[in-house]
């Protein structure tokens, strides 16, 4: 998060030079580099031209790309949402005001994926980060094949949404499945994965921890080795034990860190889609039987693309949007209160 | 695992103190106790996989019977051939192959030269340009898909691979990831000398700017790779069966009605297998890329 003070830094010495550059004034700034040749030759002219045009041709290719492919498209989602599209009709638009919005707030099903979102997210979120940091913290000791260690911690991360939940399905069967076999070792009687409300919303979550706890450790393992030995130091000559250290010096130091990994992953988590797709299988686009795991992703897909209503799907699409931001506003609200704090 | 071993780099001097400070350094040795929990973290996450090939190398159909196979079938080839043939994985490995291939040559070198001019290069708002950037990250894909899936239909691009290629030609995260390296890895004299000599722009990206940006090239252009392959929303939007990725053609496995459980475990590891190879290859390349985005970030 240093990075955005860096970036805030270096623009004002270049805003600088860049606010003079008339013809020449480039030149002047990097005397240096101007060639040999007299101040109007072709080559000294299509140098400053070069010096000038090719910052803005390097980064065109990423504002073309994103204004095309993300900005433009976002405002028409906006001008959608306020229409009445049919994917049936595509050719029959017709205003509909906030008609969409309207249908949504009535509707249980969108409160009921809004609910499933937050409870899963926060059921795949939660110990996600608490066992990155853990693993963290045990990666971060002096270990024999130290390497070793982090490429297999992140192996799931390789592992795609789609194979994943395929697999963890199958182990979560309600007839023979693994993990009920395995709780069957402790007394513990099968639980319908599929079903249970609790159940099923517990088993997407597991997908979502195995597949990014390993990644998430590894940005706190990155994070820990930039902390400075000597905070430990002191920390042991005090007689903080190894624990007291981790919470007393680790943690306060890993503060930004955790706060970015939180935002990121409140961000994966309200776009929650291929997991409780799959996990669903034939009825995927419900979110179950019961839509006991239709988070706001899958509902937007499934009303735009199973039952076809465009439409909304663009509103259900804003609405993602505005929880986002209310999520980005609280996460900074609570960071200045942090800091104050401090 | 007594804390006195902390006081151990005291009696160093502290320039090597400095160094360690990014790299392995303060670093206890671990005991058999942190030996144990990493062992059951790494069960946790390889088992899965493990489990994986096992099921696809049975022959149930439900592969429901207790206790769950734990060990190898001898039917694992008849099981990846039906699953090859049943999701039509060749067209999808083929079809996966070249957009995860283009769009990873294309975000790395849109990437590198946009990162290399948010590092070195002085131009009007190009503080303000980074900070766009790096917020685009905040916009979920969601937002897109309703009028890009319109526009792709108008362009008769419906199951078409470009319809999936080209919103990723270039990321955000590509260009903050080179911008973050560039800005230490390439010295600005070095670029002064070129332009010295009347070197071009294009002359100075070329002779300077990729041989001192290689290696984040190849991290980026690895963690790209892994990002395409596995992506699922956009193309199992764009794409329709006749046409799949193979994330798109795994979810078809996984729909089928009359589901062969083994069949579908072999379809899972057969579109996990290329990534699984890449991370044995290049493993600790794709976890020092982590991490340094990480520390940069």
């Amino acid at each position: 998060m240093t990075s955005s003070k860096q970036a805030l830094a270096d623009p004002a010495s270049s805003a600088e030079a860049a606010s003079g550059s008339q013809p020449g004034a480039a030149r002047g700034a990097r005397g240096r580099g101007t060639p040999a040749q007299g101040p109007d030759s072709w080559r000294s002219r299509f140098y400053r031209w070069d010096m000038k045009a090719s910052p803005y041709v390097f980064i065109a290719p990423f504002f073309i790309i994103f204004g095309a492919f993300s900005l433009i498209p976002l405002l028409y989602t906006a001008w959608y949402s306020l229409h009445n599209v049919q994917l049936s009709a595509l050719d029959h638009q017709t205003w509909a005001g906030l008609d969409n919005y309207r249908n949504l707030l009535s509707s249980d099903f969108f409160w009921n994926a809004l609910k499933n979102t937050f409870t899963i997210g926060v059921l795949a979120t939660v110990p996600q980060l608490m066992a990155a940091l853990w693993l963290a913290h045990l990666l971060n000791y002096h270990l024999r094949g130290s390497t070793v260690w982090r490429v297999v911690m992140l192996t799931p991360y390789a592992t795609s949404v789609a194979a994943a939940t395929l697999v963890f399905t199958l182990l979560y069967s309600w007839d023979g499945g693994m993990v009920n076999w395995f709780l069957d070792f402790f007394g513990i009687d099968a639980i319908n994965w599929r079903e249970s409300d609790v159940g099923s919303q517990f088993a997407v979550s597991s997908i979502v921890i195995w597949r990014w706890t390993g990644y998430n450790a590894l940005i706190y393992l990155a994070a820990m080795q930039a902390i400075p030995s000597d905070l430990y130091e002191s920390a042991a000559i005090d007689g903080a034990n190894r624990w007291q250290q981790f919470l007393h010096v680790t943690v306060p130091q890993l503060r930004p860190t955790i706060l970015f990994t939180v935002v990121v992953s409140t961000i994966g988590a309200t776009q929650l889609f291929g997991e409780p797709l799959l996990f669903g299988g034939v009825s995927g686009s419900k979110g179950g039987s019961e839509h006991q795991y239709q988070t706001l992703g899958l509902y937007m897909y499934d009303q735009g693309w199973i039952i076809g209503n465009l439409g909304k799907a663009s509103a259900i699409a804003w609405s993602m949007f505005l929880i986002l931001l209310i999520v980005a506003v609280i996460n900074l609200l609570l960071t200045r209160r942090l800091r104050k704090s401090q | 695992m007594t804390t006195s071993e902390l006081t151990l780099p005291q009696t160093q001097g502290k320039k090597v103190r400095t160094r360690r400070v990014m790299g392995a350094g303060k670093q206890l040795h671990a005991g058999p106790v942190t030996y144990v929990v990493l062992t059951v973290f790494a069960l946790v996450s390889l088992a899965p996989l493990v489990w994986t090939a096992i099921a696809a190398s049975r022959t149930d159909r439900r592969l429901a019977e207790t206790p769950p196979p734990l060990w190898f079938g001898g039917n694992l080839f008849k099981n990846l051939e039906a699953a090859w043939d049943q999701a039509g994985l060749g067209t999808a490995m083929l079809n996966s192959t070249i957009v995860a291939g283009t769009i990873t040559i294309s975000t790395v070198l849109f990437s590198t030269l946009a990162g290399f001019a948010f590092a070195k290069l002085r131009f009007r708002f190009s503080g303000f340009l980074l900070l766009l950037t790096i917020g685009t990250m905040m916009i979920p894909p969601q937002l897109a898909v309703v009028p890009l899936y319109l526009w792709m239909s108008d362009f008769g691009w419906s199951n078409q691979l470009q319809t999936v290629i080209l919103p990723t030609l270039v990321t955000a995260f590509g260009t903050f990831f080179m911008r973050q390296y560039l800005v230490q890895a390439l010295p600005s004299e070095l670029i002064e000398a070129a332009r010295v000599d009347g070197a071009s722009s294009l002359r100075v990206v070329w002779h300077v700017v990729f041989p001192a940006a290689r290696p984040a090239m190849a991290v980026l252009g690895l963690l790209t790779f892994v990002f395409a392959w596995n992506d699922f929303l956009w193309p199992i939007i764009a794409l329709n069966q006749q046409n799949p990725t193979v994330q798109v053609a795994l979810n078809s496995l996984g729909t089928g009605y009359v589901p062969d459980q083994a069949v579908i475990m072999a379809g899972a590891l057969l579109g996990t297998l290329p990534l699984l190879i890449a991370f044995i290859l290049f493993g600790k390349q794709i976890v020092g890329g982590i991490m340094q985005g990480a520390i940069k970030g």
